[in-house]
């Protein structure tokens, strides 16, 4: 659930807690348009926040993500009907207070975005989105839900989104909130008082792969900035430490979540990015539906896997894969040293006849061409919960 | 970090420590810090050439690569093999044990045109001004 389009604009845009992460000094890059933290050497830097959120507890600023409502007057129907529409995933069946991921398609069947659905009303949504993709997303959701008679609203800049991740989460968030988190499942959300604000969306998801909350507050810098040092106040007994966007990759990535622009695009259809957990075709129409329909017989070209490097070297987003007689077959998608593996992994299209666990892959990294092999993925999945409610950790 | 005085810099960010015509050659402590926890080394050979300005190896942290300039031209006598199985030497202690090659220096007259330690600091201290701007 992100993306690194970035828009041809020269002016960055920034997160209400800009000054602050400047403050902490943070590495700052310039994110899908947005001038986002991808570490903090402070706290000890990308595999140190990487660490933390595996073992105990990291917080990220995730306000650069969009947030689109689209709700009707006097709970008809139509709102559902138009997120129905104009998403993948089956949005009728979600109870008040449960969020599903999904994407909104092409009617090639192909990305527009991945977002995850909030259902906040009888006839009351709540689409999160990339923040890359804002602009997109938002037009394409307005063009898109014309003929239903329901209300798209874009509330992207009105609310400052901090991600609470790590097995700790619940205990930091929970010093802050009247809201009971022990019962709130996963992928569940509530509106609970945190840190004397009243009405805030508290969710139960993330894009870690580990346990954890988003909460959504107000926007202005000094809200923003009171409920970010309440977390690392309230986190510091667990060893707390903010989090940029690069460990937020790793961590994505060794769970083998999606990022928009990577492995899964305007060019790449449902089936090919093995995201059909999420695809109800039967639900009835919504956009790419046909298309998908038709690909699912037709022979498929190229399917995501996960690699592990068996040679040292580290494949990286963009570079080709071979086969034994070194032709081209594929290219990677996302590829980084897994922090909690200790190895170097990846994710890439390969033709499915080399998908098969232990097929052998050579990858180009500059003038050499590095033995990795296809292993299962995810690659990194946290242990279930136990009694208490509690995540206990891998590592 | 203090950049020893008794080395000279590159615009490139590395530096050389000269003894006799072998210059030791690494990556500077502004350099670590911009890549972040490094993972991975790739260094010549002994016996390699390298020519100034010219890439001789890759140094990668978790996000990213970045190619390795020669700051003098000559042949590679040794490669630092510690590197291998503790990269992270380069943000530990960029400029001693995180040393990267020895160069044997095919014309020493090279090292003269690099800038001294406090030429280096002044040149840090416009490019992070240019990063924060």
């Amino acid at each position: 659930m992100e993306s690194v389009t970035t828009p041809p604009t020269t002016e960055l845009r920034k997160t209400p807690l800009n000054a602050l992460h400047r403050r902490l000094g943070a590495k700052m890059v310039n994110f899908g348009g947005w001038d986002m933290p991808v570490e903090y050497p402070g706290s000890g830097g990308l595999i140190a926040e990487h660490k933390a959120v595996r073992s105990s507890v990291g917080v990220f600023d995730v306000s650069h993500m969009g947030d689109i409502r689209v709700h009707s007057a006097g709970n008809t129907g139509s709102a559902l009907a138009a997120v129905q529409h104009i998403t993948m995933n089956d949005a009728s069946k979600l109870a008040l207070g449960q969020a599903q991921y999904s994407a909104m398609l092409y009617p090639e069947g192909t990305f527009v975005d991945d977002v995850i659905v909030h259902r906040l009303g009888q006839d009351d949504f709540l689409l999160v989105i990339n923040a890359g993709t804002r602009e997109k997303d938002v037009d394409w959701v307005k063009q898109n839900t014309k003929s239903f008679d329901c209300v798209v609203e874009n509330l992207s800049d009105e609310d400052t989104q901090l991600a609470i991740q790590g097995p700790h989460a619940q205990d930091v968030l929970q010093k802050l909130t009247d809201a009971k988190l022990s019962l709130l499942k996963n992928y569940w959300f509530t509106h609970g008082t945190v840190c004397g604000l009243k009405n805030i969306l508290i969710a139960r998801t993330g894009y870690t792969g580990e346990d954890g909350f988003e909460i959504y507050v107000p926007s202005d810098a000094a809200t923003s900035e009171m409920v970010w040092n309440r977390v690392m106040e309230a986190g510091k007994e667990f060893g707390i430490i903010p989090c940029g966007l690069g460990a937020r990759n790793t961590l994505r990535l060794e769970a083998k979540m999606a990022l928009y622009g990577h492995e899964i695009s305007e060019t790449i259809n449902v089936w090919e990015a093995g995201l059909e957990r999420y695809c109800k075709m039967d639900k009835g129409d919504f956009i790419g539906r046909r298309a998908l329909e038709r690909a699912k017989t037709a022979p498929r070209t190229r399917t995501l896997v996960g690699l592990e490097m068996c040679e040292r070297g580290i494949g990286r987003d963009g570079y080709c894969c071979c086969n034994e007689a070194g032709e081209q077959i594929g290219v990677i998608t996302s590829g980084s040293p897994s922090p909690t593996l200790g190895k170097n992994i990846a994710l890439a299209y390969v033709p499915p006849a080399m998908a098969a666990l232990g097929t052998p892959v050579y990858v180009q990294i500059r003038a050499q061409k590095c033995r990795a092999q296809v292993v299962a993925t995810p690659f990194y999945k946290r242990s279930k919960k136990t009694a208490a409610g509690h995540t206990a950790t891998n590592i | 970090m203090a950049y020893p005085t008794n080395y000279r810099y590159t615009k490139d960010h590395e530096w050389v420590n000269v003894a006799g015509d072998v210059a030791t050659v690494g990556i500077t402590d502004y350099a670590q810090h911009e890549l972040g926890d490094v993972v991975f080394v790739e260094l010549p050979v002994p016996g390699v050439k390298v020519a100034a300005g010219k890439t001789f190896g890759s140094v990668e942290s978790v996000k990213a690569v970045s190619d390795l300039y020669a700051p003098i031209s000559g042949e590679v006598t040794k490669s630092n093999g510690d590197l291998q199985n503790a990269p992270q030497r380069i943000n530990e202690d960029p400029h001693g044990e995180g040393w990267l090659v020895k160069v044997q220096m095919s014309n020493p007259a090279e090292v003269n045109g690099l800038m001294d330690a406090a030429a280096y600091e002044a040149f840090i201290a416009t490019q992070s001004k240019e990063a924060s701007a």
